[in-house]
């Protein structure tokens, strides 16, 4: 899939989650995304990063802008070398939580996307990525 | 030493770029193809020259293999906003498509001018050529489909903004009657619709009615709770009405949580039902006939 | 507004700050005998579940401290968005106005009932 452009930002701290919410606006803007979806992809940036900083221990993330033809995409690779996660399934349920909140984070962010791909293992870090196209 | 096929196509793309370009031009100025009324001469000699000098770039850098790769990515980019541009001006993909493929003889002239002793090497440049402009004048028909199913996708999702439309019954009431399946591209669109008539009309109450929808089954009464919810979030209520016996027991059957939605078998019902909550009465003002 | 509070969230916050606000809100509700908390969100352009669930939480919190919150001012894309990530905000009433939540939370403060608590969010 042809790619437009590449960043990569750090995903470690509070602040970090609010910047990144801001760029993933920015280029969701940039790609011609009307407002429910800009406002789709930020909201599951937002979770993505919170658990990055929060489960994975810090991480980062590369914002992509792809084009397919006429059609843009926005894709979102969250990455982090954190405890990893042992039961995928059972993380992508609503609710499910560590004792810390997991709850929609990634079930929601899904839901919120056109494509979820998920990687993951206990004590090998986690990568999740996504991609809505407009 | 045996030569890399294609590389006296680069050759001749970095050497004789100008007598190229100007052989090219002239071709499409001569084409059957022309469209005079689109497309300023102008317009047309500054992309066939940023064209010719990009692909001659990518193919010094990569080849003339394989037009996928990033080095590519100025050409690919520059065919699609050419493309682009010209499905909005009108042009058909095949129009757009002859830009590319007029390029060929151009090219294949120059070959034979270069390459012409060498028969069998002549054979495998031209046929290197040809397969380069081949796929870049598809890649341009490509694009401009891509474009057309754009437009026809906006142009749907227009006609089903169309067929679910909002009425406001009276102040503060809206009605939504649903007309045919309830998928999950409809739903969206029907949400945007009610809370967008939410906003301009600051209504409390929205009554959804189902009188038209065919089946419901899980989906669809998911589809219909997720509306429900985006409503109450902006602070109006739901009350859903044309349900049917059939409709009723499918919902019980599925076991599907309706509690805390009104639901009413009428529109008419619905309606009692919003103007009382609004505290409105309808009152006779003159005696039956 | 005597017995309301107002809060109006105007900028994107990171989550430590939401965790203030919320405490900020309770303290607040308690020191100035608050029975009405109206929350105004219309300059949000994202709710994401912490933000969500903060909004819950201070619904909650208030309720045992016999004060109403009303949420006010959602954006659409916000709403439509929020379904979509799978939350109902349970127990949070909601209002598209301030001038409509501060007519309601007078009626109920007046009538001294309490409305009931529905299992999603309750449009007043």
């Amino acid at each position: 899939m042809p790619l437009v452009r590449s960043d990569k930002l750090p995903c470690a701290s509070d602040g970090d989650v609010v910047i990144v919410r801001q760029r993933v606006r920015s280029l969701a803007v940039e790609s011609g995304f009307p407002l429910v979806d800009q406002t789709k992809i930020v909201t599951a940036a937002s979770e993505l990063a919170r658990n990055t900083v929060v489960h994975g221990q810090g991480g980062t993330v590369e914002l992509e802008m792809l084009v397919e033809g006429a059609r843009r995409g926005v894709r979102l690779t969250f990455t982090d070398h954190g405890p990893g996660i042992a039961d995928i399934s059972q993380a992508m349920k609503d609710g499910f939580t560590t004792g810390g909140g997991l709850g929609l984070g990634l079930g929601g962010a899904k839901r919120l996307s056109s494509e979820f791909e998920i990687r993951s293992r206990a004590g090998e870090g986690t990568v999740v990525r996504i991609a809505r196209w407009r | 030493m045996p030569r890399e096929t294609g590389s006296r196509v680069v050759e001749i793309l970095d050497k004789h770029e100008r007598e190229l370009l100007t052989s090219w031009l002239d071709r499409q100025l001569k084409a059957s193809t022309l469209r005079r009324d689109l497309l300023q001469e102008s317009e047309m000699r500054e992309q066939s020259r940023e064209f010719l000098r990009l692909v001659r770039d990518a193919a010094a850098k990569a080849g003339v293999e394989d037009v996928d790769t990033p080095a590519y990515e100025p050409v690919r980019e520059l065919l699609r906003a050419i493309s682009t541009e010209r499905a909005r001006k009108g042009f058909t993909s095949s129009e757009t498509a002859t830009f590319v493929f007029s390029l060929k003889e151009p090219v294949f002239a120059r070959l034979r001018q270069e390459v012409g002793m060498d028969v069998g090497a002549l054979a495998e440049e031209m046929w290197a050529a040809n397969v380069l402009l081949d796929k870049l004048g598809l890649f341009t028909t490509e694009v401009h489909q891509q474009g057309r199913e754009t437009v026809i996708a906006r142009q749907a999702e227009e006609m089903l903004e169309l067929s679910t439309p909002v009425v406001e019954l009276w102040e503060g009431v809206l009605a939504l009657p649903v007309i045919g399946t309830l998928d999950s591209a409809r739903t969206q669109v029907v949400m945007e619709n009610l809370l967008q008539r939410i906003v301009e009309t600051g209504a409390t109450i929205a009554i959804i009615d189902i009188t038209g929808v065919p089946t419901v089954d899980t989906l669809v009464a998911q589809h219909l709770l997720k509306t429900v919810a985006a409503a109450r979030l902006m602070g109006a209520d739901c009350i859903i009405s044309g349900i049917r016996p059939q409709i009723a027991q499918t919902i019980v059957h599925l076991g599907v949580e309706l509690q805390s939605v009104i639901t009413k078998a009428t529109l008419a019902d619905a309606f009692a039902v919003a103007l009382q909550r609004a505290g409105l009465a309808v009152v006779r003002s003159r005696p039956q006939a | 507004m005597g017995e309301f509070l107002l809060v109006s969230i105007q900028v994107d916050m990171h989550d430590k700050l939401a965790i203030t606000l919320q405490d900020d809100l309770t303290t607040s509700i308690v020191k100035h005998r608050a029975r009405g908390v109206l929350i105004d969100i219309s300059s949000l352009e994202i709710v994401d579940s912490f933000i969500g669930r903060m909004l819950a939480n201070i619904a909650a919190m208030s309720r045992v401290l016999d004060a109403e919150t009303v949420v006010v001012g959602m954006r659409p894309a916000v709403a439509i968005t929020l379904v979509e990530l799978g939350m109902s905000l349970t127990g949070v009433r909601t209002a598209l106005t301030v001038e409509r939540a501060m007519d309601t939370l007078r009626a109920s403060v007046a009538t001294g009932a309490e409305s009931g608590r529905g299992d999603a969010a309750r449009p007043e």
